[in-house]
């Protein structure tokens, strides 16, 4: 009884302690088992529902091919390409220069292909009556410049604007594209899901949030966005995203190292097929056209 | 004896690696590992404060007259800035003049800031590095803004979430501690033996259910009542989050109580009964007394679980980083933080690091409680003999 619970008890322990390191080790990119090839893709959590979904249906008939996906963020996917860890990275963002320039030190050519387009629409509650915003104006209301719906055009109301985690891609996202890179404010709810901003927008009247265009629904309203200060606006929808009249959308891409090129053909080729396309449909990501 | 000896090495063990890993944070600057911040080298300017430095890249501080420098407009420059002002030919194809081109913009612009990595600076820079101090521990704790991810340099005051923290887990404990001790009095002393096999099962399953459940009742039920009831613009506060608690800790406190309780012995209850005594009065006079540190025992657990809390208050209270004057208002506690923030951050980074520490403060709070309560106890026992 006592050295079974001194195992007990000293197991997790060995685990916790190990967990740290075993995540530098390779992943073990290529064996050679038979004809199978391995694939490991990491990075970008917006994409992974995606790529996960891809992979899935890939694998039913493709039977030598097997796929491992990896979350935990663009930057991480980015990292462990440097590194040779992960054959294909997952970003929702472009390449900062400071990583193109460790991918040119490191003598590695990449390719980046652009798998699907993703848009994030602004909601409010459905009782407000305001329905359209300029970036400027969401800038201010982030930055916590604008405290009430009347300096907007709306009713005498206090903002309640929420946002994702800061561990969230499209957290940083909306930092770099709308509000011009400047810090949100302390005030702002951050809430750990999307699902979580949906609901909390749903039932608190004078609230405003931001969501990918897959998780629009009834209970909440999405605003039109205007970029060249209230002269047009646009709203969000895969239309609108498709033909980069929306301007709050990115592009999501998978990168690879072009010595790779041919091994991790089948799953490129395999996003970008008709399939594939109809996958970013059904996962509520923008198609590529 | 062996069992017990493995438990503490393990208990141990895992204090000293929180430590260990928390301390980390102390050893760094605030700034990205391997960057720089630099200014034209006629600025006067020779430190920063994180959060000056914060509001430059913010601009709410426009002109270094602000910060006690000359009359100048700050230009703000990060390393992808310089795509705007040179073209790929000059800046080499493997980015190789890449040195030489920002510390000719630097010298060529005199109210700049630049914020770029040290593997670009040139040999002979011509800009001024500013000093970039350690965090100190009296900064950490005092600190009111949480910006961990924020560039050029992370905000870590960590005084908005242990205050956030402690409001959430007094309120649970003052919500749960009366209507706990009423129940278990009732099911102990008052009521019936069948009422009481019905009840006990129902209140124990309370503690079965997963916290994430309790979590997402609290957002979509609590929210909006206490919202509505006080007529508040959000209804994520640090009510919420102590009404959600206070509901998941009762089970501990019930249970144990009322156990505390039934193991009074019959002849004291039937002594004061037999002296004159009411009902009541025998259990506020004697049975409350004796069973005291089981019901103290009971109300630590029960504290143990709220300020540990990370799911259910992750959901319920708004997690805005801000010191919360009433428990109307959004706060963010430790727990939830950690939650929300580990898995992004990078492994043995300064974020990380600071997790951990902010899992010390944690500790260290629980610790002083469970010492207070044991103090207390002691001392009561004493009377008593």
């Amino acid at each position: 009884m006592t050295i079974k619970t001194k195992l007990f008890l000293i197991l997790p322990l060995i685990g916790m302690l190990s967990c740290g390191k075993a995540k530098n080790e390779d992943k073990g990119t290529e064996d050679k088992e038979g004809n199978t090839t391995s694939i490991t893709i990491k990075g970008s959590d917006t994409v992974l529902p995606l790529a996960q979904k891809e992979a899935e249906e890939m694998m039913k008939t493709d039977s030598k091919v097997s796929v491992t996906i990896v979350g935990g963020g663009t930057g991480v996917g980015v990292t462990a390409l440097l590194d040779g860890t992960t054959d294909i990275a997952m970003a929702s963002r472009d390449l900062k220069t400071e990583e193109k320039l460790k991918f040119s030190e490191a003598k590695k050519e990449i390719e980046k292909v652009t798998v699907a387009y993703d848009a994030l629409a602004v909601i409010v509650n459905p009782a407000n009556k305001v329905s359209q915003l300029t970036r400027e104006q969401l800038e201010k209301i982030y930055t916590g410049a604008i405290k009430n719906w009347k300096e907007v055009g709306g009713e005498d109301a206090k903002i309640v604007a929420y946002s994702r985690e800061s561990s969230s891609g499209t957290y940083e996202f909306f930092k770099e594209e709308v509000m011009d890179k400047k810090n949100y404010a302390s005030d702002i709810l951050s809430m750990p899901a999307t699902g979580a901003i949906v609901q909390a927008v749903s039932q608190t009247k004078g609230s405003i949030g931001y969501v990918g265009l897959a998780y629009e629904t009834k209970e909440v309203k999405q605003l039109s966005v205007s970029y060249d200060q209230g002269k047009t606006f646009v709203a969000p929808s895969v239309a609108s995203a498709k033909d980069k009249s929306y301007p709050i959308s990115r592009p999501l891409f998978y990168i690879f190292d072009k010595i790779n090129a041919a091994k991790v053909k089948a799953v490129v080729d395999y996003a970008l097929s008709p399939e594939g396309q109809k996958i970013v449909l059904e996962v509520g990501y923008v198609p590529l056209n | 004896m062996l069992s017990s000896a493995a438990t503490s090495i393990t208990v141990v063990l895992i204090v000293f690696f929180l430590f260990i890993e928390g301390a980390g944070v102390f050893t760094k600057k605030p700034i990205e590992e391997g960057f720089l911040l630099a200014v034209h080298s006629t600025n006067p300017i020779k430190k920063l404060e994180p959060s000056q430095v914060k509001d430059i890249f913010d601009q709410k501080i426009t002109n270094w007259k602000q910060l006690g420098g000359k009359n100048e407009p700050i230009v703000l420059f990060r390393t992808e800035d310089i795509t705007e002002f040179y073209s790929d030919e000059e800046l080499g194809e493997n980015f190789e003049h890449f040195p030489a081109k920002i510390d000719e913009y630097v010298s060529k612009t005199p109210g700049v800031i630049a914020f770029f990595s040290d593997k670009y600076k040139a040999k002979n820079f011509h800009g001024k590095e500013l000093e970039i101090n350690k965090i100190k521990i009296f900064e950490f704790l005092s600190g009111e803004e949480w910006f961990p991810t924020a560039q050029p340099i992370a905000q870590m005051g960590v005084k908005a979430l242990i205050y956030g923290t402690l409001w959430v887990s007094f309120g649970a404990i003052l919500l749960a501690l009366p209507i706990g001790l009423a129940a278990a009095i009732y099911l102990s002393e008052i009521a019936r033996k069948r009422t009481r096999n019905i009840l006990k099962p129902l209140i124990e399953l309370l503690a079965g259910i997963p916290s994430v459940v309790y979590g997402f009742f609290g957002l979509v039920v609590i929210v909006p009542l206490i919202q509505n009831v006080f007529g508040l613009p959000v209804g994520e506060t640090g009510l919420a989050g102590s009404i959600v608690l206070a509901i998941m800790a009762l089970p501990t406190i019930i249970t144990i109580s009322e156990d505390a309780m039934r193991t009074t012995p019959r002849a004291m209850k039937e002594a004061s009964l037999a002296l004159g005594a009411s009902h009541w009065q025998t259990i506020y006079k004697v049975v409350i007394p004796y069973s005291a540190s089981g019901i103290t025992a009971g109300a630590i657990l029960g504290i143990g679980r709220a300020i540990g809390e990370t799911m259910a208050v992750l959901m319920v209270t708004g997690n805005a980083a801000i010191i919360p004057h009433t428990l109307l208002a959004p706060l963010r506690t430790i727990p939830a933080t950690i939650a929300a923030e580990l898995g992004e951050a990078a492994n043995g980074g300064l974020h990380y690091q600071s997790l951990f520490a902010l899992g010390c403060i944690l500790f260290l709070i629980t610790f002083c409680i469970n010492m207070m309560v044991e103090f207390v106890t002691n001392r009561n026992s004493h009377k008593k003999h």
